[in-house]
């Protein structure tokens, strides 16, 4: 059987054309608007409460709408958005160093591995500026200067400071500046707010999404919630891998329930894969946890010559070591872009060279810069890193190097949206890393909470409007046939799960999903590989629903529950993830196919063929997706092959 | 190494709840707490029983998610650890481990080691913010903030709100989590505005939420996984003073 | 509870001035009892001072173990369902026996005053001969007395040296160096006042005073 169809194009009928400078500006003029008075009688459903949801959630209560704000956890303030260490970027120029908006869509275009559109990114980038001024009105504590002025870095090896951070914790300083933001319009009555509710369904009706059914996870009540516009921002699907950087509740569930809806689910292949992680202690594993790539200024990441050397690292002398990325790449050394390091240590540990029990782990070494720079100076930038990793690993890397091992981080695919963000459900918006996002192949550093908060306090309460301003719509109730269907489809899936009663544990299960996913769709895919993981996962997804047990019954907490239906969402899209790899017969950004690189081992795109956004069509479960392509042109950053040596 | 666990065990809100003795075997060191109890579900899981529920999420210290009373002490014996980031090398082959949820009337159990920690939203609902709608900001140069008030307030806004410092209290008291907030907006020139408003709102929240008083005993701060100084109850203090003092007499107080 | 408790910190302040006079001789300290009940003649009757010191503490002591009270009902209300495993303290030890050392001290203040002040059980208790009634209170033989009393000074001193640094926090102390201050204070104060209270008693016990 085909493992795909081909559909017709798809193409941004939102972007306005023109100077693209002047494109969001126009889209905003040429936008329909909601007078006040209407607004209250709107209601928006906002699923997520992390950078993107939380944002726009309060600034859409602020704008005068109803909203009703879904989150799994017991917060809002505990969205994963909270685990972003690194910055923000923003073409604020305040170092005079030649950064400007232009520059910074550039960098973001190029980064994205000429993967991205070109209008999104622009605006991304001119509002970027707009965020650091909402973030500082709203008592985020940035990092300063002693003049009081606010201070930037460069990150992820760009050339110009406009990383604005506080110190490493910046992701969750922003999103709790929004997340005090949406507690105030919380407490002013503006948003009804739902902690422990799992969006399961969405609900479409007469082709608009006009509601959602979620479960209350203490009660285990299902119930079906209806609103004027429905906004997925439940973040992305890292966790497909089971082990990954992401948080243990990070799911795909309320994309990929929209994506089976209707929605379009664009590039799922593209995954990024961070190089500085703490690598895997043993089969007890269930996270992975993210070392700042800040490190790599300072560290020098390295393996034995030898193949099986198992001497303490101390013992290794210098002539016996490889400095392999100082070696292959010497103009940007250690601080080569994520994918590349990503990819640099997992060859040389397939060689054998690889350190630690697991022989899975590169050393990045302090040595030498403690001895440069002293252990104080070491400690004052790096001391809580070093820290965190004595605390996990019991090893002090001020006397022996860490180990690292690349890690999933984050997804840039998602669902398909255009330039309103909205799906091809319409009044379905995607924000945040659930859409397929301005990032293209390949995130730069620093530029996801840049994302995430321009979605949602300045593009969605913008675009929206144009979609609200058609609103009113009729009122449905949970008598509507969709919404008695959609309630029916998710309790009896839940009953399926509960009845099976076998004999595995939804963790192992997710377990062997993840060691599949890593193994043949993760730093680097292959044909071969990707069609053997294709039958691996079909396989596997039968034995799911033939033997996992999932004690208890839905009628209150259940996290065994919660985890099931998650990962029975995890293996479709697992799936699809194997086949958009497939079909992608080029290397760009984040995904690397072995067949496509240049003689050197590089990524090797294809931009005659593949210069597309794959946007997947669902058909219906075991059936062949219908892949729709929108091309993507370049007018302004011309597309060049990426070097770092 | 072997362990003995003694764990609180509560079906639902109200079920009256009890300590239940586990076995666990081949517990490696480098396990992570949370991952220890993993492997214990997968076991009861297996054998038909109940996993043990409990709350967690980034598994990085960072989102708040996770709070367990490991032998009496709020997120264990490592100070300035949450307990998804307490590794079983603290532990000895041998040992018991008492494990118990987070409690205080305003954290009812939901269930096992689940608690329900919506009063601290309620209390940054009540006045833990700085009033700036989206698209009002100023120019973020146009208000310099002095170094030392910055990190100072970043000090405070480091909080997590795990709720340790309401678990450990004696007087079950989330004065910590409220001062922590209260700390950092103050110390911010965007915040001045709504300082005295701020501080009344989320005091008079705290109270009303069913949390204990304040006497200082200081057992918040030993236990907060992020060491918020108890200094920030002082700050507290003195704007909850100056804002009672002035209620109603002075024109935006 | 601050508010009330720096008075009675005023009161134990010039209360420990007024015991130190015993070691100035019979005739001084019992001079010094009378004076008491003179402050303020003529315009006030004899012992008006000393009856509205009397009531101004007893409304303070009143009005602190009302504030202990509510807040000791907080605590109790705020955690209906006690640890199985009991916390060890980690923060401070006087914190966290402020309330049984305030019944205590209560329980004792209730005993002093009917030892010296109204005399009841005391073995003198002759209010015109106070140096007297303090010798005899303190006599080797009467050991459970001092052991009692210095018991009491001991709480004391814990409960101050929590509570003036928590009366110093309440009243808005919020730097780090304020804090090692504050409890720098509140500890030299405890001792202070400790060694204060106890020197009477120890000297009669000794036969310094007789």
């Amino acid at each position: 059987m085909e493992l795909f169809t081909e559909g017709d194009p798809i193409a941004d009928t939102r972007a306005p054309d023109g100077p693209v400078e002047t494109r969001w500006e126009r889209r905003r003029f040429e936008a329909k608007l909601v007078n006040p008075a209407n607004r209250r009688k709107m209601t928006v459903i906002v699923v997520g409460t992390g950078l993107a949801g939380g944002s726009a959630a309060a600034t859409l209560a602020e704008q005068g709408y109803r909203v009703k704000s879904y989150c799994y956890q017991d917060s809002p303030r505990r969205a994963h958005s909270i685990a972003a260490q690194g910055g923000i970027n923003a073409a604020k120029n305040y170092r005079n160093d030649g950064d400007s908006v232009h520059r910074l869509f550039y960098d973001t275009v190029k980064g994205g591995d000429f993967r991205s559109r070109e209008s999104n990114v622009h605006r991304l980038a001119e509002v970027s500026v707009n965020i650091i001024d909402q973030c500082v009105a709203q008592g985020v504590p940035f990092a300063r200067e002693y003049g009081g002025l606010l201070d930037t870095r460069s990150f992820g090896g760009a050339q110009v400071q406009r990383t604005f951070y506080a110190r490493g914790q910046t992701g969750q300083q922003l999103l709790l500046g929004a997340y005090q933001a949406l507690e105030r319009q919380i407490g002013l009555g503006n948003v009804e707010m739902n902690t422990r509710h799992e969006m399961l369904e969405l609900i479409v009706v007469d082709g608009k999404a006009r509601g959602i059914v979620v479960r209350d996870l203490v009660t285990g009540e299902i119930t079906t919630e209806f609103a004027d516009a429905v906004v997925l921002a439940s973040g992305g699907y890292g966790n497909v891998f089971y082990l990954s950087t992401n948080a243990k509740g990070c799911n795909v569930t309320a994309t990929w329930r929209a994506h089976r809806k209707g929605a379009y689910f664009a590039n799922p292949c593209y995954t990024q894969i961070h190089p500085t992680c703490i690598p895997v202690s043993g089969d007890h594993q269930s996270k992975l946890t993210l070392m700042s790539e800040s490190l790599r200024n300072d560290g020098r990441v390295w393996v034995p010559k030898a193949k099986g050397d198992d001497r303490n690292p101390r013992d290794i002398p210098e002539d016996e070591r490889d400095y392999y990325l100082e070696r292959i790449y010497p103009s940007f050394g250690n601080l080569v872009p994520r994918d590349i390091a990503s990819r640099a240590a997992k060859n040389v540990c397939d060689e054998g060279r690889g350190v630690g029990p697991t022989k899975l782990g590169v050393y990045l070494d302090f040595a030498d810069a403690i001895n440069r720079l002293g252990r104080k100076a070491i400690e004052a930038k790096y001391g809580n890193l070093f820290e965190m990793y004595e605390r996990i690993t019991g090893e002090d890397p001020y006397e022996v190097p860490m180990r690292i091992y690349p890690a999933v981080h984050y997804t840039m695919g998602g669902l398909w949206v255009d330039y309103d963000l909205q799906s091809t459900i319409p009044g379905l918006f995607v924000i945040g890393e659930a859409n397929f996002s301005d990032h293209g192949a390949n995130r730069l550093g620093a530029s996801a909470l840049m994302q995430g908060l321009a979605d949602g306090y300045f593009v969605l309460p913008n675009t929206i409007a144009n979609y609200l301003a058609a609103g009113p719509f009729e009122e449905v109730d949970g008598g509507h046939p969709a919404a008695v269907e959609a309630r029916r489809d998710v309790e009896d899936r839940l009953q399926r799960l509960l009845a099976i009663n076998g004999d595995r544990t939804v963790d192992s299960f997710h377990r062997e999903l993840g060691q599949i996913m890593w193994e043949h769709c993760g730093m680097e895919r292959s044909e071969a590989g990707l069609r053997k993981a294709i039958d691996e996962i079909r396989a596997l997804r039968d034995q799911f629903w033939q033997r996992v047990r999932v004690p208890g019954d839905g009628e209150g907490l259940n996290q065994s529950l919660e985890k099931a239906g998650r990962v029975a969402d995890f293996f479709e899209l697992a799936e699809l993830m194997c086949i958009d790899a497939l079909h992608r017969e080029e290397s760009c950004g984040g995904h690397f196919r072995a067949e496509h690189q240049t003689p050197e081992g590089e990524a090797q795109r294809d931009d005659d063929h593949f210069a597309y956004v794959a946007a997947w069509e669902f058909t219906a479960t075991g059936e062949p997706s219908v892949l729709h392509k929108e091309d993507l042109n370049f007018e302004y950053v011309h597309p060049t092959q990426r070097s770092y040596k | 190494m072997n362990l003995t666990l003694r764990i609180w065990r509560q079906s639902g809100p109200e079920d009256k709840g009890r300590m239940v003795t586990y076995q666990v075997d081949d517990v490696s060191p480098d396990m992570s707490f949370l991952e220890m109890l993993d492997v214990l579900n997968e076991r009861l899981i297996l054998d038909g029983d109940e996993p043990i529920a409990f709350d967690h999420d980034c598994r990085e210290g960072i989102c708040g998610m996770c709070g367990l009373m490991i032998n009496g002490d709020a997120h264990g014996p490592q100070r300035g650890t949450t307990a998804c980031q307490l590794h079983m090398r603290q532990f000895s082959d041998g040992d018991t481990i008492d494990i118990e949820p987070w409690r205080a009337r305003a954290f009812p159990v939901i269930k096992d080691l689940v608690v329900n920690r919506n009063a601290f939203d309620k209390i940054i609902a009540a006045g833990g913010y700085i009033t700036a709608p989206t698209g009002s900001a100023p120019e973020a140069h146009s208000v310099p903030v002095a170094k030392a008030n910055a990190d100072a307030a970043f000090e405070s806004a480091a909080c997590i709100g795990c709720g340790a410092c309401v678990a450990a209290c004696p007087n079950g008291s989330g004065m910590l989590f409220t001062a922590a907030k209260v700390t950092q907006l103050s110390l911010m020139p965007q915040g001045q505005p709504e300082r005295y408003t701020r501080v009344i709102g989320m005091v008079d929240a705290h109270d009303e939420a069913g949390f204990g008083g304040c006497t200082n005993a200081g057992e918040c701060t030993v236990v907060c996984p992020k060491g918020i100084p108890l200094t920030s109850i002082g700050r507290l203090n003195r704007d909850y003073l100056a804002a009672t003092s002035k209620r109603g007499d002075t024109p935006g107080t | 509870m601050a508010v009330t408790g720096i008075l009675l910190v005023l009161f134990l302040i010039a209360h420990m001035l007024g015991n130190l006079k015993i070691f100035t001789g019979a005739m001084s300290f019992n001079h010094y009892a009378e004076w008491l009940r003179e402050i303020g003649a003529p315009l006030l009757p004899s012992a008006g001072f000393l009856w509205i010191q009397r009531v101004g503490l007893l409304v303070a002591v009143l009005l602190h173990i009302g504030a202990a009270t509510v807040l000791a009902l907080r605590a109790r209300a705020a955690r209906p369902v006690r640890y199985a495993h009991r916390k060890k303290v980690r923060g401070s030890y006087a914190a966290r026996t402020m309330r049984w050392g305030g019944v205590i001290i209560l329980l004792f203040v209730i005993y002093h005053i009917l030892d010296l002040t109204t005399g009841t059980l005391n073995p003198i208790g002759d209010p015109a001969r106070p140096y007297a009634n303090v010798v005899a209170d303190f006599a080797p033989a009467r050991w459970y007395v001092t052991l009692f009393y210095t018991l009491a000074v001991v709480a004391l001193g814990f409960h101050l040296r929590h509570g003036v640094f928590s009366a110093l926090r309440s009243l808005g102390q919020q730097t780090p160096r304020g804090e090692q201050r504050a409890r720098a204070v509140a500890l030299v104060f405890a001792v202070a006042l400790c060694a204060g209270y106890l020197l009477v008693p120890f000297a009669v016990l000794t036969g310094l005073v007789s």
